[in-house]
């Protein structure tokens, strides 16, 4: 048996969430005794693969078939499925962004195994397969012992350290599925990325600036970006300001937007209402800024200004870009 | 065109969680439920089509009787009929089984729901349930027309961007913004909703894969450090020396 990483790339490189996924599968497979293998697909460059050694992962099964390059649930669920048929794997890993709680739910009924999305921690393994994973939107922990022969983890993003196990580079093996037209009836037509300023995707930033209705129009964002940008962070904002289309949904961060969990979370100008925390409360380090003094985000808040977003946030810009990096 | 529409009974989301004393179960006391609001993009998509090309919304809801009220709202906002399957929803898997054996029954040409629900945040039954049938599941959605009687074009966010994808009826997708705007019920709707059919069916025979043992709550926040305006400045110096994340 062994343990098996689903690693995702971006731009030929592999995600960082993937390098946390691949990080976790080793350290399952320490725990088991057994070794980790990954699987990647499409587009990523081969020495980015081989460099997953550092994780621990002794091996890469790599299907470069370019028709996979977008991403096809049905063909990457038949890629995956072989692979763990092919290495006898137990355990299945995935970070839980968009695709991999996708595929691992798939995944979950044709292999006929227990599923575990949002995980936080390492399995505890006496009596049983025991993950924590967060729910009520971040608001608390569940346990839930994984019960099926075949345990598949999607891991939350930025919940664990990515580690360097300090191995030597993976060896990479060609690999394929026998992918028929049935496997890409809903293959994209067309794929549209964003213009991620400064490359920071926002799912996958350490750090998170965002903006709200204090920010008064979409003509203040350069404050926003400019700190972003000083930072090396990614932009978001709060619900309200993508309703009003100041800003597109895809920023939008909260209980029916997208939960982050970066390291440092800035919010400018906004109160922190309870839907927004939802979506911003395992962020480990949150400012706040606020002119408001009884704006409810300051009681969740690690550090927090009282004042003008207008009057500070020109001079965290000028702080920031004046650190040596 | 006959939709089927899966929603959730959730904790409102200003509720305070509370598990019970031995941190088995969640404590159900005071907290008001709500149709999970993920699910509300879905269910006021899928009237949108009905009211465009005509057909039925049927509400699917796999939970005990006190999730009845929620699904006589839904009914309310303009859902024709509803269907409850009684059991204690225990797992995505077990919910996904009892989805897809109503599927298996009624020929839907889509099944919609929300991309997760805010109490378990799972993300999980879409999928299961379009593996479970052999359609394809496109999850999450944010944009769902119909091309014409046997196509719909969804667009599908991925990490980074979205995708643009073509598929034949039946399908399953998951929703999310800007999919729809939630309606509210109007007096008519509450009116007809108390005499629109809804159906209780026994669960069929399912498992559970995944057993929840206990709940925990985060550690409480050691409190804010405030930071003098004038000096705005002296934050980032603290991120990086105190703070270390910068």
């Amino acid at each position: 048996m062994s343990v098996l990483v689903f690693v995702e790339g971006f731009n030929g490189e592999i995600k960082k969430s993937s390098l946390e996924a691949a990080t976790y599968g080793y350290q399952v497979a320490q725990q088991l005794g057994t070794s980790a293998t990954a699987v990647a697909i499409g587009e990523v460059h081969e020495d980015a693969l081989a460099k997953l050694g550092e994780q621990g992962i002794s091996k890469v099964l790599y299907d470069a078939d370019s028709r996979l390059n977008d991403f096809v649930a049905d063909a990457y669920v038949k890629v995956i499925a072989k692979a763990a048929q092919q290495e006898n794997a137990k355990v299945l890993v995935f970070s839980n962004s968009n695709i991999g709680a996708a595929v691992g739910a798939k995944l979950a009924v044709r292999l006929n195994g227990s599923l575990a999305t949002n995980v936080t921690t390492l399995p505890k393994t006496d009596g049983g397969f025991i993950v924590t994973r967060s729910v009520f939107s971040g608001k608390a922990f569940a346990e839930v012992n994984l019960t099926s022969d075949v345990k598949i983890i999607a891991v939350k993003k930025n919940a664990l350290e990515i580690a360097n196990a300090g191995s030597g580079a993976a060896t990479i093996e060609k690999f394929s599925a026998e992918l028929t037209d049935a496997d890409f009836v809903a293959a994209p037509k067309e794929t549209i990325m964003q213009d991620t300023s400064g490359g920071v995707l926002l799912t996958e930033a350490e750090i998170v600036v965002s903006g709200g209705r204090g920010l008064k129009g979409p003509e203040n964002w350069h404050l926003v970006e400019d700190l972003a940008k000083a930072l090396g962070a990614a932009t978001a904002c709060s619900k309200p300001v993508a309703d009003l289309d100041w800003r597109p949904h895809h920023e939008h961060v909260g209980q029916t937007g997208i939960a982050v969990s970066p390291n440092l979370y800035i919010a400018i100008g906004i109160s922190g209402a309870i839907q927004h925390l939802a979506g911003v409360n395992s962020s480990k380090v949150i400012v706040v800024i606020n002119k408001d003094p009884e704006a409810p985000f300051f009681k969740a808040a690690d550090y927090g200004i009282v004042g003008d977003a207008f009057d500070v946030v020109p001079k965290l810009i000028e702080a920031a870009r004046a650190l040596d990096k | 065109m006959k939709i089927l529409v899966c929603i959730s009974n959730v904790p409102d989301t200003t509720s305070k969680i509370n598990f019970s004393g031995d941190n088995k179960s969640f404590d159900k006391n005071g907290v008001q439920f709500v149709i999970n609001p993920w699910d509300e993009y879905a269910l006021t998509r899928a009237i949108e089509l009905k009211e465009a090309k005509g057909g039925t919304v049927t509400v699917l809801n796999v939970g005990e009787a006190d999730a009845e009220p929620n699904i006589r709202k839904a009914l309310a906002i303009g859902a024709d009929d509803a269907i409850r399957v009684n059991a204690d929803p225990k797992d995505a898997f077990f919910v996904a089984q009892q989805i897809a054996a109503i599927a298996r029954q009624n020929n839907y040409d889509m099944i919609l729901m929300g991309k997760e629900s805010i109490d378990y945040n799972g993300s999980q039954v879409h999928n299961m349930v379009g593996e479970m049938l052999g359609i394809p599941s496109i999850v999450p959605a944010s944009k769902l027309d119909l091309v014409d009687d046997s196509t719909a074009r969804l667009e599908r966010e991925i990490e980074g961007g979205k995708e643009v994808v073509e598929v034949k009826l039946p399908f399953v997708a998951s929703a999310q913004q800007p999919m729809s705007e939630p309606r509210i019920p109007n007096m008519r709707g509450i009116m007809t909703a108390r005499t629109k059919p809804l159906q209780v069916v026994e669960p069929v025979a399912g498992e559970t894969k995944a057993d929840y043992v206990s709940f925990s709550k985060p550690e409480k926040k050691g409190g804010v450090k405030m930071i003098d305006a004038e000096n705005a400045g002296e934050l980032i110096t603290l991120l990086r020396n105190e703070a270390k994340v910068l």
